[in-house]
């Protein structure tokens, strides 16, 4: 018999922890700081051939404070201590670290940390409680075994739910908090046959509450993409045809996204440069937004780690880049208004919230006859890509990566073993050659199916 | 009533010893209690520019019950009493137990403390002053500029952190340790036109606190600026079936991603490895001996006791190419059998330990490098790695940072783009030479436990067959 658990609301109030910042800041001569917190409750259930194998329960709370000296250099300090104690000790810590603050990059303030946040339409849904979610991710892995015969373990497994919120406040008076709740399930299959390698192929979905979870298509995707992948043969080493799913496309364009980051091209580690802005780096016909606010972007919060409000961005517009990233410094140094993707830090970081891909309004190509359901000839569909933290060099533009996918020839689906795809981020953005009608929301944004010719694939054939 | 401030030491024993009572008596087979408190520092150098100081501490417990072969783990930041009672029970409810105070506990109470972190007190106190850290990187940017050209951009980071650990458990463990990490890494971006590489290294020790005086940053920087020019103009490997040399250092890369995963008792609990049967069978070639410990003095993946309060050992996995042994923790006994190895390990508090690698590495063999290179017509040298990975059906991956073609016996021009894959139980046949020259490398291993520091090493090997993917 288990208890039944429910997560309980989060006690952070923020009110409250202004004011002891400010009573603490004030009692060290600490005139200009602003402080980021995040506190979340959560969740999991993991399972093994129907008994529960580990329940997981956790709180955790951080804070980071960053204080201007009296020269105006700034230190930061985190911590997940938020007594009394914590807090002091983190404001005297972040004072201390101003010492060695960079003087050629000094962060101030967003002048956008007061100015009206974006309505984001989520609900807050209520926790479920252990019990329930066991039942659901034991009943999710029953369901997915029954489906093949070679399918017998599903090795990695686990369902989720959380509460969390998020706090920004500085010594201007800036304060804004957002309270979340999301859920997620994962279910990846090992199959194997008599005689055969074993193979492998997953699902993951994400929702705002674990009550909203798609567990089906989570398990019919599990089980599509495992069966598929029973029928393998090597590949032959050569230049393909490729169609990468939205999956795999937004993993790619997500890993070299320093072209549209702003920090990075002031560090010299981007492959653009400050002059970019206006220049193609893509087919004329191809489109890429930045937009947190997507409804489909189950983590999506209204402001950044500096209180910016999060917004939606046209990176690249009919092949030109038309807008970066920004945090409030590399703004300044643009001439530019931040854009709501930074961090919180000494050196503050920036990326991306959730990609949108999409074709150019009226212009697409005329390839219509690439589709990855009815194209007749040779072609490699690449589901997903691997080892993207290795296989990747964001600051060369070239990538080498192993994935899984299939061959396609008239209809006939055949699993690749092994093999690895190769090329260069602004070669293959520029040999596009069809993005297909259907946008497809994933987990981590919406792209359709990309096709792009002559990749180079490596196999074992 | 504990001091937050207070160092863990035995003044928690009697909280401690309630809260194990309190579990035992509910019904679990066991409970374990991990407290932990942590100090960080990271520091960029960029250029001639300090350019980040990120200090941070934190403090937490994460308490696992165990029932059976299941467990229920609850992780907090609130190390107060009523926090602590509230996540253990959490915990014993995630498994349909309830204290009962009105019980008489059948816990015997807690042994005194086996303390390793007595003589460690002072390390976080002796570990260098951020002025000192700050002077010695911009040193290390500044030799990059001395030694290197078309250098667009230099980097030098160092990362301290520091951890005091107390173990708790209704077996009878009670134990304290405190683990002082340093790393020190270098790296460039060169560029000349349309040509870019880049390059990076890291140094890092454990409990050694002066280390990061004692880091030869000339010969880094020189050693990251020759690779560096070498790669610039390097051409894309042809992709295809090889035989490769792998360096030694962190080359051993391949033996921690391609076999040394595969041996954590969390893949034969998963079903993960197919060398859930094979012990005591041949596994890899004769030449293959493999080994993984937390003993070497200094080493990253070095520890007094693992972070279930096991004391380390010296643990030989592969012995001539048959297996000899399992990485095992105290979940990874209960479920598979096999005996714990002190690999109990997890990145911080919010995670349950699991079966992990500390100092893995294939040891030395009669071969010198050069008798490796010299016994391929036509191959692929591997001299710097970068990361890898492995999936869950056994296929390995790893990146090739710095390649050289091998011709006729010796080496030639410079490579890159490589990506070597295969499957453990194909590739670990066909490590068919090593050389004299073990050596470790310091290196981070991300996985269900989180990120831990670890140490990979093998002399140079020889694959007399593998894919090596590239353009």
């Amino acid at each position: 018999m288990f208890s039944e658990q429910t997560i309980k609301p989060i006690n952070l109030d923020s009110k409250a922890l202004r004011d002891k910042l400010s009573l603490f800041a004030e009692r060290e001569g600490i005139r200009q700081w602003d402080l980021g917190a995040a506190c979340s409750k959560d969740c999991s259930v993991q399972v093994d051939r129907g008994e529960a194998k580990q329940l997981k329960g956790a709180q955790r709370s951080s804070i980071t404070v960053r204080v201007w000296n009296d020269q105006g250099l700034v230190g930061i300090t985190s911590t997940s201590d938020l007594s009394d104690t914590g807090l002091q000790k983190a404001l005297i810590g972040a004072y201390r670290a101003s010492d060695f603050g960079n003087v050629n990059d000094i962060p101030a303030f967003s002048s956008l940390a007061t100015a009206p946040l974006p309505k984001l339409d989520r609900q807050l849904r209520p926790a479920q409680g252990i019990k329930r979610l066991l039942e659901l991710l034991k009943q999710a892995e029953a369901r997915l075994l029954e489906r093949h015969i070679a399918i017998q373990t599903i090795p990695y497994n686990g369902l989720a739910e959380s509460i969390s919120k998020r706090i920004y406040l500085n010594s201007d008076g800036a304060l804004r908090q957002i309270d979340c709740t999301n859920a997620s399930i994962y279910l990846y299959a090992r199959a194997e046959e008599s005689g055969r390698k074993p193979r492998s192929g997953g699902a993951v979905r994400l929702a705002l509450g674990s009550q909203d979870l798609d567990i089906d298509g989570c398990i019919d995707e599990a089980a599509e993409l495992t069966i598929s992948h029973l029928n393998y043969a090597p590949i032959d080493t050569g230049r393909y045809l490729v169609c990468f799913t939205p999956d795999a496309f937004l993993d790619l364009i997500g890993a070299f996204s320093s072209m549209f980051n702003a920090r990075a091209i002031l560090d010299g580690v981007s492959l653009s440069q400050r002059d970019s802005l206006g220049s193609k780096i893509a087919v004329p016909f191809f489109c890429l937004h930045d937009n947190g606010l997507h409804p489909a972007n189950i983590g999506a919060t209204s402001f950044d780690g500096e209180g910016t409000p999060t917004q939606k961005l046209c990176l690249i517009n009919e092949g030109k880049l038309d807008n970066l990233l920004h945090s409030e410094a590399t703004a300044r140094a643009f001439g530019v208004e931040p854009t709501g993707h930074a961090g919180l830090g000494a050196k503050v970081s920036v990326g991306p919230d959730w990609f949108e891909v999409s074709s150019t309004e009226n212009l697409n190509t005329t390839n219509n006859h690439l589709h990855h359901n009815s194209f007749a000839e040779t072609f490699v569909l690449i589901e997903g890509l691997n080892a993207l933290h290795a296989g990747v060099k964001p600051s060369q533009g070239s990538f080498s990566l192993p994935f899984s996918g299939w061959i396609i020839n008239q209809g006939e689906k055949v699993s690749i073993e092994a093999a690895t795809v190769a090329g260069d981020i602004r070669t293959l953005l520029n040999s596009i050659e069809h993005m297909e009608a259907e946008q497809v929301i994933t987990h981590n944004g919406a792209s359709p199916h990309v096709w792009v010719n002559g990749l180079s694939i490596s196999g074992e054939a | 009533m504990v001091q937050q401030e207070e160092s863990l030491h035995d003044n928690w024993q009697p909280l401690l010893e309630s809260l194990l009572a309190r579990g035992r008596t509910a019904g679990a087979d066991l409970v374990e209690i991990f407290l932990e408190k942590s100090d960080h520092l990271g520091v960029l150098a960029e250029q001639d520019t300090i350019t980040s100081v990120n200090p941070s501490f934190g403090r937490g417990a994460g308490i696992r019950v165990f029932l059976g072969e299941r467990d229920g783990f609850v992780s907090t930041n609130d190390l107060s009493e009523s926090g602590l009672n509230q996540s253990l029970e959490q915990a014993l409810s995630m498994l349909g137990l309830q204290s009962n105070d009105a019980e008489r506990s059948s816990f015997d109470g807690l042994p005194k403390l086996h303390d390793f972190a007595i003589a460690k007190m002072d390390w976080l106190k002796n570990c260098p002053q951020l002025k000192q850290a700050n002077e010695r990187l911009l040193n290390g940017t500044n030799l990059l500029a001395r030694h290197g050209t078309h250098l667009q951009v230099r980097r030098g980071s160092y990362a301290r952190d520091w951890q005091e650990v107390l173990v708790a458990a209704s077996d009878g463990t009670f134990g304290r340790d405190i683990r002082l990490h340093q790393s020190m890494g270098l790296n460039v971006l060169a560029t000349d036109g349309e040509h870019r590489s880049s390059i990076g290294r890291r140094y890092g020790t454990s409990s050694r606190p002066y280390d990061l005086l004692e880091w030869d940053a000339d010969g880094s920087a020189q050693d990251i600026c020759e690779s560096a020019g070498k790669m610039l103009y390097a051409d894309y490997v042809e992709a295809g079936q090889m035989p490769v040399v792998l360096a030694n250092r962190f080359g051993g890369v391949i033996f921690h991603e391609a076999c040394g995963h595969l041996l954590e008792t969390t893949q034969i609990e998963r079903g993960t490895t197919p060398f859930s049967d094979k012990l005591n069978q041949p596994i890899a070639h004769e030449s293959v001996t493999a080994i993984d410990e937390g003993l070497t003095d200094g080493a990253f993946g070095s520890l007094c006791m693992d972070d279930e309060g096991m004391e380390a050992q010296r643990t030989i996995l592969i012995e001539n190419g048959v297996l000899k042994s399992f990485i095992s923790d105290r979940a990874g006994h209960l479920r598979t059998g096999h005996p714990r190895t002190g690999s109990g390990r997890r990145q911080a508090h919010i995670f349950a330990a699991a079966s992990r690698m500390r100092n893995t590495y294939i040891a030395a063999g009669p071969h010198t490098p050069e008798g490796l290179i010299s016994s391929i017509e036509n191959g692929l040298y591997c001299k710097s790695m970068g990361g890898g990975s492995v999936g869950p059906t056994g296929q390995f991956n790893f990146a090739v940072e710095e390649g050289y073609l091998i011709e006729h016996g010796k080496l030639s021009k410079p490579l890159k783009g490589a990506t070597l894959i295969g499957e453990a139980k194909e590739v670990m046949p066909r490590i068919s030479m090593c050389a004299n020259d073990l050596e470790l490398a310091a290196g981070f291993c991300g996985s269900i436990s989180g990120s831990i520091f670890v140490t990979v090493g093998q002399p140079h090997i020889k694959v007399d067959s593998i894919t090596v993917g590239g353009r």
